[in-house]
């Protein structure tokens, strides 16, 4: 079996990677490019661990083949923060320890920004619906919604709307 | 495994039509990704259809919508046409999973993969929804409700593709409706779907009605003597009651984790009701 050659936008950066036809954007991100932020939890798109952004939509990266990422602009949770200045999400989320464990986090983190990018001001259900597809088993999820709730409103100030 | 992404259905068509051994199209892949990695699946062709324009985009057509067979979930919830439109059709396709499986899935997967249990396949019946096939013979168009043939299983032939989804337009006085039962608010798979599209005279008499009923029978059905239970009504309690009736009584149900056959029966007939009130007012509001 011949591998394929892919080039792709990786956190802003041209990243070329050669993967096997049905091996997974998950398997290239942690196996080949090392970016291990990006978690395996079910493998099967249940559990939102492995979410990344595809152009300007959250993806579960279990459920995507890595050639498709050809010509794609992808963003994991590597590419959140700037250089050392947390984004406001990753910063809430440390302050209210909306994390115990840590393996949900880097997918909530990126389904959450998803949401804020769209939506400013998303209400506490809409935080929850987009949420639903992000497993988290040891913190609950009244302490994510909150930071996300809470870094939205600090991002409005912030930007005086 | 041979991957291929070509930029026209007939290349697509061809390619499916040529291939030994397992072949596959690829839309969303929520189904068949998963299929492969547990080992259910080992395809020795995909096809991914989302280089296709045709396949990929929502356009007007005759008054109504013509979708893409790899248009997702999140991009129908995001068409305000359709959403005014087809209510009913878009909610059940906004019930399927997570945002995360929103942004891949697509209602002709979900019809070709051909679940029992699968939210948008009802709800596209009593839309009167057509799927146009592509193959090697040519293009032919078939009402969605001929697509699945039983759990897993559909009508289409080797080399065949469902291209694009059709929903007729909306009529005058009408509206559409879906609602399932599942024992948690998000992220289920149906007990029961009931889906019902009506239309209405300027008396408020249904003139016309179509029933889809999902996770009650091998393959989701159009219960045509519920549509006729309204029809000639004002959709009152009595009308509404005979409907349930008829509903429950073609369930064919299984007993399993999300509920007994029992319990599947009666709540078709209770979902009927609720979804046909939606609907009606829909229509007349």
């Amino acid at each position: 079996m011949s591998k394929l050659h892919v080039t792709a936008l990786i956190n802003g950066d041209e990243v070329e990677f050669l993967c096997e036809p049905d091996q997974t954007l998950l398997s290239v991100l942690r196996d080949e490019l090392n970016l291990t932020g990006t978690k395996e939890g079910c493998g099967s798109g249940d559990c939102g661990a492995c979410s990344v952004t595809v152009g300007e939509r959250v993806f579960c990266s279990c459920l995507m083949l890595a050639v498709e990422a050809e010509g794609k602009e992808i963003r994991t949770i590597e590419g959140m923060a700037e250089g050392d200045k947390l984004h406001p999400l990753q910063q809430c989320f440390l302050e209210q320890a909306a994390l115990q464990c840590g393996f949900c986090t880097p997918g909530f983190l990126v389904a959450a920004k998803n949401l804020l990018d769209r939506n400013p001001d998303p209400t506490e259900s809409e935080v929850r619906y987009w949420l639903a597809g992000n497993l988290c088993r040891c913190t609950g999820y009244d302490k994510i919604v909150r930071a996300v709730l809470d870094t939205a409103k600090e991002i409005r100030q912030a930007d005086g709307s | 495994m041979q991957f291929a992404n070509p930029d026209t259905v007939e290349s697509a068509v061809n390619l499916l039509a040529t291939a030994k051994g397992e072949s596959y199209v690829l839309a969303g892949g929520t189904d068949l990704i998963v299929q492969m990695q547990a080992g259910l699946k080992s395809p020795d062709l995909i096809v991914d259809i989302k280089n296709i324009e045709e396949m990929t985009s929502i356009t007007a057509d005759n008054g109504g919508y013509r979708i893409g067979a790899a248009v997702c979930g999140a991009e129908i919830f995001e068409h305000a046409g359709l959403k005014a439109d087809w209510p009913g059709v878009v909610e059940a396709i906004d019930l399927i999973g997570s945002m995360q499986v929103q942004s891949r899935a697509t209602p002709a997967g979900n019809l070709c993969n051909a679940s029992p249990a699968a939210d948008s396949v009802p709800a596209m019946i009593a839309a009167d929804a057509k799927a146009t096939i592509a193959g090697p013979n040519g293009r032919r168009t078939v009402s969605v409700l001929d697509i699945p043939t039983g759990p897993g299983a559909n009508s289409l032939a080797a080399g065949e593709l469902i291209v694009s989804i059709q929903l007729p337009a909306r009529k005058l006085r009408s509206g559409d409706a879906y609602l399932r039962f599942i024992p948690r608010t998000e992220m289920d798979i149906a007990v029961v779907g009931v889906a019902v599209n009506l239309s209405v005279d300027e008396k408020g008499i249904c003139t016309d009605a179509r029933v889809g009923l999902g996770a009650v029978a091998p393959t989701a059905l159009l219960v045509e003597e519920a549509g006729s239970a309204l029809v000639g009504t004002e959709v009152d309690d009595a009308a509404l009651e005979t409907a349930a009736e008829a509903v429950r009584a073609v369930c064919r149900p299984i007993d399993d984790k999300r509920g007994t056959a029992e319990y599947r029966i009666e709540i078709a007939g209770t979902l009927l009701i609720r979804t046909a009130k939606i609907a009606l007012q829909r229509a007349t509001g």
